[in-house]
């Protein structure tokens, strides 16, 4: 791989020489968009992420924000998403099982304990066999990363749309939980400390994997470019879990290694603090031979941190990594040169001004076109059959085959569990709520609008358990920026998430973006794919279920908050105080809504016809007292909790489904898997 | 104080849970996370909680069976001290020969996390001892090598070494809710002496009725108990 000609004029022009092949390699990596965000900076601009509770912007490994922001600002959060969509497909179980790993490391990068993983998921359509085999092999990488860990995967989305089949979607977020006192970021404090690399040793896997995910698939990559896709070893990551609990009382700062390797890490710390660093090549523990000095500057061995240790606590962290059985080297030191430098064998093989390095890649200039307007009806008929398909539709039916496999319940935290609209977490006596998704066929039908809605529908998850968001970051998936047609679905679609964080009063604090998510095999651009996850917190972790166990004759109240978002945190109040029952309206609208209300007790109400699978976004059900929910929002008595099964009055028609009926036809992807 | 010390193997990640849980007791007994380059000196019980030791790179359990302080946990067991291991726990007390049985792969090959009906089949032991004889509980399980393999499983049932056995809510087992595939439907099992027992499922997530109820932390007030005494 080589830069293009005009970044290396640039970098020519700047070093006043023509880069060597090892800082050649650094720069095609560094500045590729996976790493210098050059073609989406202009639209993150549009983003807010200010707010009180905002500890660490956007900008190092992970956001943190105070849990409670009406607390005593001592307990933290970290907050982290990442895609690894391109090895995913090339290799789904490594791929997926490292993109956990990584956006691990970026909590523990923070100093925090990771407490809790979502996953959302895109594959192709659920008929295709190639579909369904790399969803089995993602869910079996994430289950098999994540358990060994012991993170609780809580939550998450699978969607299965035919923009997805040559290139699937896999966006991990994670969560850590952090006294304020034990907070590290990646900003390095004093020339003369030591630079020191922990855990996994380094090899020659995953070499150029950040310019690799910026790039198309072909119709070869599946056997290309596998050593490009990292793999993962979960035993170590949980050894540096475990030792991180106790060096991060004994470093200044830290950062991960994940994109372009050690020379991302280090040269990204060196600018950051606008000091310098110097990495010696020959110190770094390595699990192969003859590795070329470019080779270890660029590997993307997983499982490894760098940190920046005083002197005088080097031998302390390495006592910690003695008794976590990890590797340990000093492979160099903070200067105050501003140069990133990196030797070998007594040579200088590298000697760049690291700011340039690490902040200096060019914005694209892209074109960008207007998005048309497409509609998608409902496919569903308004009839009892209609509303069974709807309910077996991969997208609607029951999600227990995949979080069955995921252990959701280590930490032991986890009160509201998966399968509902939102997690929640019994944290200091507080429940943390999380959501995370994207209904891509609303944000391809019209980007501005789906962006939006995107954010509201999280925000909606996280209300119908009672909780008020408090922070996204949100995951950007679209294909290649330089055809103005998908420029212009990226940029609206970021305009709309930011206007609609704007509206609810919520920052966007952090983010990844993953663009040329395209297949040369199938001629075809995933859907405009922005995830987002959203946290929130709610007075106590005992939120109300979507399932109705309550009182029959309790009444059903549809709460309506999609014309004003902002009233969303008055129903999360509500909710929490009033609802017996509570569940979101999404994806197949309010009949498949009601219908997953159904459990120990059944459902009666009555519906518009042309309301009966509209998935727009800002909804709940509730069972209550209607008296009590009379917020800002619309409120409407739509039914009431009957004993058992389900009945939809439509217009002059009937729908009546048994609870054995909906519970067949929810087990619809168990069934195929 | 009793002290029941929490064995931590490279991987183990339910070690913390376990300690909470017994912190959370109404007894006076604290826990106590051993590393296992360290020493069990001291502990009056001892758990060897769940998670995936060394990775289960080999089989689950094996490698952690092989570590110097196993010689210590077995030097309790023979003692009379309560020795309990949960999930990858059980699987490394099999591993090490200090229960009977082996465990292998679910049925269907993958992961589970489920809860599970069990049905207490003995309380003679420390951790069944605060449960009543035929009593169902809901305890989760967490696991993908949790079916267990009794050898002369006749044997076992007749010298009363059955502790916990899979069963639907009404306290019936079928092969409908063995959810792994365990010979005899057997979730839980002793070894020769009472004082020690493997499980599968995970009393220590069923200690909060926030979490979703408290049905395994009678297993652990039972352990607490016997080893004051």
């Amino acid at each position: 791989m080589e830069l293009s000609p005009d970044d290396y004029a640039l970098v020519e022009e700047e070093l006043g020489r023509p880069p060597n092949a090892a800082e050649e390699a650094l720069f095609v990596n560094l500045w590729s968009e996976h790493c210098a965000y050059r073609s989406s900076r202009p639209a993150l601009a549009d983003l807010p992420t200010e707010g009180e509770h905002v500890v660490v912007p956007p900008g190092d490994d992970a956001a943190v924000i105070e849990l409670d922001p009406t607390g005593d600002g001592d307990t933290l959060l970290a907050l982290g998403i990442e895609s690894h969509n391109h090895p995913s497909y090339v290799d789904p179980y490594d791929g997926a099982a490292t993109g956990v790993g990584g956006i691990v490391r970026d909590i523990l990068s923070m100093g925090a304990d990771p407490i809790a993983l979502q996953d959302c998921i895109y594959f192709g359509d659920f008929e295709r066999e190639k579909a369904r085999y790399l969803f089995e092999g993602v869910v079996d990488g994430i289950s098999d990363y994540g358990n060994s860990i012991g993170v609780p995967t809580v939550g998450g989305q699978t969607y299965f749309d035919e923009s997805y089949d040559g290139n699937p979607l896999v966006n991990v977020m994670c969560v850590g939980l952090v006294d304020r006192d034990s907070l590290l970021t990646a900003d390095l404090k004093e020339p003369g400390n030591e630079l020191v690399l922990v855990g996994a040793s380094t090899g020659r896997d995953g070499m150029g994997g950040a310019s690799f995910a910026s790039e198309d698939l072909g119709e070869e990559a599946e056997s290309e470019d596998r050593p490009a896709v990292q793999v993962g070893d979960p035993y170590t990551e949980k050894l540096l879990i475990d030792a991180t609990r106790e060096i991060r009382e004994h470093v200044e700062a830290a950062r991960d290694l994940g994109a372009a390797g050690l020379s991302g890490a280090s040269s990204e710390m060196a600018a950051k603090s606008g000091y310098g660093a110097h990495v010696r090549l020959d110190d770094v523990h390595l699990r192969e031979e003859d590795m070329q000095p470019w080779e270890i500057l660029l590997s993307e061995s997983q499982e490894r941190m760098l940190y920046e240790v005083r002197p005088d606590e080097v031998d302390a962290v390495r006592e910690i990594t003695e008794k976590y059985d990890l590797g340990f080297s000093r492979v160099g030191e903070v200067t105050d040169s501003g140069r990133y430098k990196a030797s070998y064998d007594g040579e200088t093989v590298v000697d760049l001004p690291a700011e340039f390095l690490a902040d200096g890649a060019p914005v694209h200039d892209l074109d960008r076109e207007e998005p048309q307007e497409k509609t998608h009806p409902s496919p569903y008929d308004v009839s009892r059959e209609g509303l069974l398909e709807a309910l077996s539709d991969p997208n609607d039916a029951s999600k227990e085959w995949v979080y069955r496999q995921y252990d959701h319940e280590v930490q032991t935290r986890t009160a509201v569990k998966p399968g509902d609209d939102s997690a929640v977490l019994a944290v200091d006596g507080v429940g943390v709520a999380l959501s995370a998704g994207c209904d891509s066929r609303r944000v391809e039908a019209h980007p501005y609008r789906g962006g939006y809605e995107t954010v509201v529908e999280n925000v909606s998850n996280l209300a119908a358990k009672g909780a008020r968001a408090t922070a996204f970051v949100n995951c950007l998936n679209f294909g290649n920026p330089e055809r103005p047609d998908i420029y212009g679905e990226f940029r609206d679609a970021v305009e709309g998430m930011a206007d609609a964080a704007g509206d609810v009063g919520v920052p966007v604090v952090g983010g990844n973006v993953s663009l040329y998510n395209e297949s040369e095999e199938f001629g075809s651009a995933v859907n405009p794919t922005p995830t987002v996850a959203a946290v929130g917190v709610a007075p106590d972790a005992d939120a109300p279920r979507m399932e109705v166990s309550c009182d029959v004759g309790t009444p059903l109240v549809l709460l309506d908050a999609s014309d004003d978002p902002s009233v969303l945190e008055e129903v999360a109040e509500d909710v929490a105080s009033h609802a017996e029952a509570s569940h979101d309206v999404s994806t197949g609208g309010l009949a498949v809504a009601l219908a997953e209300m159904c459990g120990e007790r059944g459902v009666r109400a009555t519906v518009d016809g042309d309301e009966l699978y509209d998935s727009s976004p800002g909804r709940v059900v509730v069972a209550g007292d209607p008296d009590e929910f009379d917020g800002g929002y619309e409120s409407t008595v739509v039914g009431e909790v009957t004993e058992r099964d389900l009945e939809i009055h439509v217009d002059a028609d009937t729908l009546e489904l048994s609870q054995e009926e909906i519970e067949e036809a929810r087990a619809a992807l168990e069934d195929a898997m | 104080m009793t002290t029941v010390g929490v064995l931590q193997f490279g991987g183990s990640n339910c070690d913390r849970d376990v300690a909470k849980a017994i912190r959370n007791l109404d007894a006076d007994a604290e826990p106590r996370l051993v590393w296992y380059k360290d020493s069990l000196e001291g502990c009056d019980a001892v758990v060897l909680p769940g998670g995936f030791s060394y990775g289960d790179y080999l089989r689950a359990g094996a490698i952690a069976s092989q570590a110097p302080v196993m010689d210590e946990v077995r030097e309790m067991a023979d003692a009379g001290k309560p020795v309990l291991g949960i999930c990858n726990g059980a699987q490394i007390l099999c591993e090490a020969g200090v229960v009977g049985g082996a465990y292998t792969d679910n049925r269907s090959a993958k992961f589970q996390c489920e809860p599970t009906h069990l049905r207490v089949e003995s309380t003679d032991t420390p951790f069944t001892r605060r449960y009543t004889e035929g009593e169902v509980v809901e305890v989760p399980i967490a696991h993908a090598e949790g079916r267990y393999v009794a050898g002369d499983l006749d044997a076992l049932e007749s010298s009363g070494r059955a502790l916990f056995r899979y069963v639907d809510e009404d306290g019936e087992p079928s092969e409908e809710v063995n959810p792994n595939g365990s010979d005899g439907n057997l979730a839980g099992v002793r070894g020769d002496r009472a004082n020690v027992a493997a499980m599968m499922p995970h009393p220590e997530r069923r200690c909060d009725p926030l979490l979703g109820g408290e049905d395994g932390r009678r297993v652990f007030e039972g352990m607490v108990e016997a080893a004051a005494e």
